[in-house]
């Protein structure tokens, strides 16, 4: 097998719980990420799936260094990249990018949505001028945008058009990985799919790695070629997306398929008289 | 249905004056309540759901509102009742359960009290001693452990699933006979969006109670509804039992719901079927079907707008707001493959 894109050994994030007025003493610890660990090979899709609190988040912020991690060690293409700074982790934005659960929190809405896409351009200085404008207009395109949309805000869109600006700027680099947190949970069931199927495809097209993180396992599976379950911090249980859906072992990951409704009222009932 | 409905809304209309222009958010819903009926309402951002609610519940009067059709609760009606008659009927014989707990206590005082205080409200008669001791009752009732200590914490030292426990226990302290539910789980997780499911089910069989559940997820519909209106901007376009919703699905606004749902229960597909587009503004409706623009399946007839309808003759309850016949329908739906629900072929 070749070198995975994104290797994440014994994570771990810790944040102190502090008590005190003039001196703050640190009374215990928050233990958020506690240790987890895994790979992503090129193009595929691994799956963070766990409920509020899980860390899941926190957890995508570490392999990030938006937080810097308390211990452990997060290789992106054999490269360490665990306590960078922001310096030394600037070149490497390029090639990992987030997309946000909250598309009315994610753009700024001050700035066109021209702007917004070409950002990331401009700040790494990738393009500028009518080249910059050209990929723009090209990046608007690719997620089913139309090029009058260039010159708009984002409070004229829609919650699943503001997700295909955050998409758009979020491919503006040409990232090899991107993290996706919770991308689809702020949106109309309507078009959950819609934006589901652009990851998909875009992942089909740009040979993508994608860390996708939701808690809606339904939607993980559908889109994930493995899956990690989390829970209080740690991983407890990973294997394909089917494996872990069909044949769970653990038995949290029991409880989350459990507790997911069927939509199918003779299954439910089956489900409620058994 | 013969027995006497409980609610019943009759050609209910709501409407915003906006900068826009008139924004019809409701337009023309019936339907009626039975006692002991879980009712769900589905539908997305902006079909209307939630303001079809609030206006029962007397929440949407304001001087840029305008409330047209009636509201009967056994007989009162509520669309033209005064606030004062609106304040003894809410909380009383008809509740409210909204889907974020957080901002529905005030922070600042203990849970207990809060629910204390809006028993006497209603029953100036209730003694501290005795509205403490019905909120512990209600607390064991909804399930909230340790429930006498429990009532004198303050909401934020309550979890999002408890939280939401104990605004159901405030919305049944004066035993209401109707319940809204809007979104009542959908910022819950779903090991506990399960348990409060199966609250509102419970409390739905023993006491009797007529609930109206206001959801856009039909995995919870069909955990817990009975009937089922489907809406979409502003208007009922499919309504039916639970059986007949999932079972024979007749508007394609339903089906595309149904086949964009990712399943746990079924192989997954290539890709998700998806509905194309967006729901309009409602401030600039298409002509005719507002699902038109959206709908795969558009011919002549679309332009204008079709009635609520039953299309077949073997079931009179089961209505929709779609051109296409039965026959039509049925053949369409087929085309589609994952959608209508039957199961796949072995």
């Amino acid at each position: 097998m070749s070198e995975p894109l994104l290797e994440v050994t014994d994570l771990v994030k810790h944040f102190p719980v502090k008590r005190g007025i003039l001196i703050d003493r640190e009374v215990d610890q928050v233990r958020a990420v506690d240790g987890i660990g895994f790979t992503i090979a090129r193009g595929e899709t691994l799956g963070l799936v766990g409920e509020s609190g899980s860390g899941k988040s926190t957890a995508c912020r570490a392999v990030l260094q938006l937080t810097k991690p308390t211990s452990g060690s997060v290789r992106f293409e054999g490269r360490e990249i665990a306590g960078l700074s922001r310096r030394g982790m600037r070149p490497l934005r390029r090639e990992m990018q987030m997309i946000f659960q909250d598309p009315y929190a994610s753009l700024n809405p001050r700035k066109r949505i021209g702007q917004i896409v070409g950002d990331p351009l401009k700040r790494q200085g990738v393009a500028s001028g009518s080249k910059l404008r050209k990929r723009v207009h090209e990046l608007l395109e690719r997620v089913g945008l139309a090029s009058e949309h260039y010159n708009r805000f984002p409070h004229e869109f829609s919650g699943g058009q503001r997700q295909r600006i955050g998409i758009a700027r979020a491919l503006a680099l040409n990232p090899k990985l991107v993290i996706a947190d919770e991308p689809v949970s702020a949106l109309d069931v309507s078009i959950q799919a819609q934006i589901v199927n652009l990851l998909d495809d875009l992942q089909d097209e740009l040979g993508l790695t994608y860390l996708f993180v939701a808690h809606d396992i339904g939607v993980v599976r559908h889109i994930s070629d493995r899956i990690a379950v989390m829970n209080k911090g740690k991983i407890v249980e990973e294997g394909s997306a089917d494996q872990v859906c069909e044949h769970p072992r653990d038995e949290y990951t029991k409880k989350l398929l459990a507790a997911v409704p069927i939509p199918d009222p003779r299954e439910a009932r089956e489900r409620a008289g058994g | 249905m013969s027995a006497e409905p409980i609610l019943s809304v009759n050609d209910l209309r709501v409407g915003f004056a906006t900068e826009g222009g008139l924004l019809q958010a409701v337009d023309g819903v019936s339907f009626e309540l039975q006692s002991g009926e879980v009712l769900a309402i589905v539908g997305e951002s902006g079909s209307g759901k939630s303001v079809t609610a609030q206006t029962i519940m007397g929440l949407t009067r304001s001087k840029n509102s305008r409330i047209e059709g009636s509201v009967t609760l056994e007989g009162e009606e509520l669309v033209e009742a005064s606030d004062a008659t609106l304040r003894r009927l809410r909380g009383d014989r008809i509740a409210m359960v909204f889907q974020d707990p957080m901002t529905s206590f005030n922070p600042v005082y203990r849970i207990g009290r809060q629910i204390a205080e809006a028993m006497r409200a209603h029953r100036g008669d209730v003694s501290k001693q005795a509205g403490r001791a019905r909120a512990i009752e209600l607390f064991e009732a909804v399930g909230i452990p340790e429930a006498e200590r429990r009532i004198d914490d303050y909401p934020h030292e309550f979890s999002g699933g408890m939280r939401q426990r104990a605004m159901i226990a405030m919305a049944l302290a004066l035993e209401p006979e109707v319940l809204i539910a809007d979104e009542p789980t959908t910022a819950l997780d779903v090991t506990i969006q399960a348990q409060i499911l199966r609250l509102l089910g419970n409390l739905n069989r023993e006491r009797g109670l007529a609930t109206i559940l206001i959801t856009h997820d039909l995995g919870v519909v069909a955990e817990v509804a009975d009937r089922v209106l489907v809406m979409y901007a502003g208007k009922v376009v499919e309504e039916g039992t639970l059986d007949e919703l999932f079972y024979d699905p007749q508007h394609p606004y339903t089906w595309g719901l149904m086949g964009s749902l990712t399943r746990l229960d079924r192989p997954r597909p290539k890709r998700l079927p998806q509905i194309s587009g967006a729901p309009p503004s409602l401030l600039d409706l298409p002509q005719g079907c507002s699902f038109r623009p959206r709908c795969p399946h558009e011919f002549a007839e679309c332009s204008r707008v079709p009635g609520l309808e039953a299309r077949q003759d073997e079931a009179p309850g089961h209505r929709d707001r779609c051109w296409l016949s039965a026959e039509q329908k049925r053949a369409k739906r087929e085309v589609e493959g994952r959608i209508g629900l039957e199961a796949p072929a072995p």
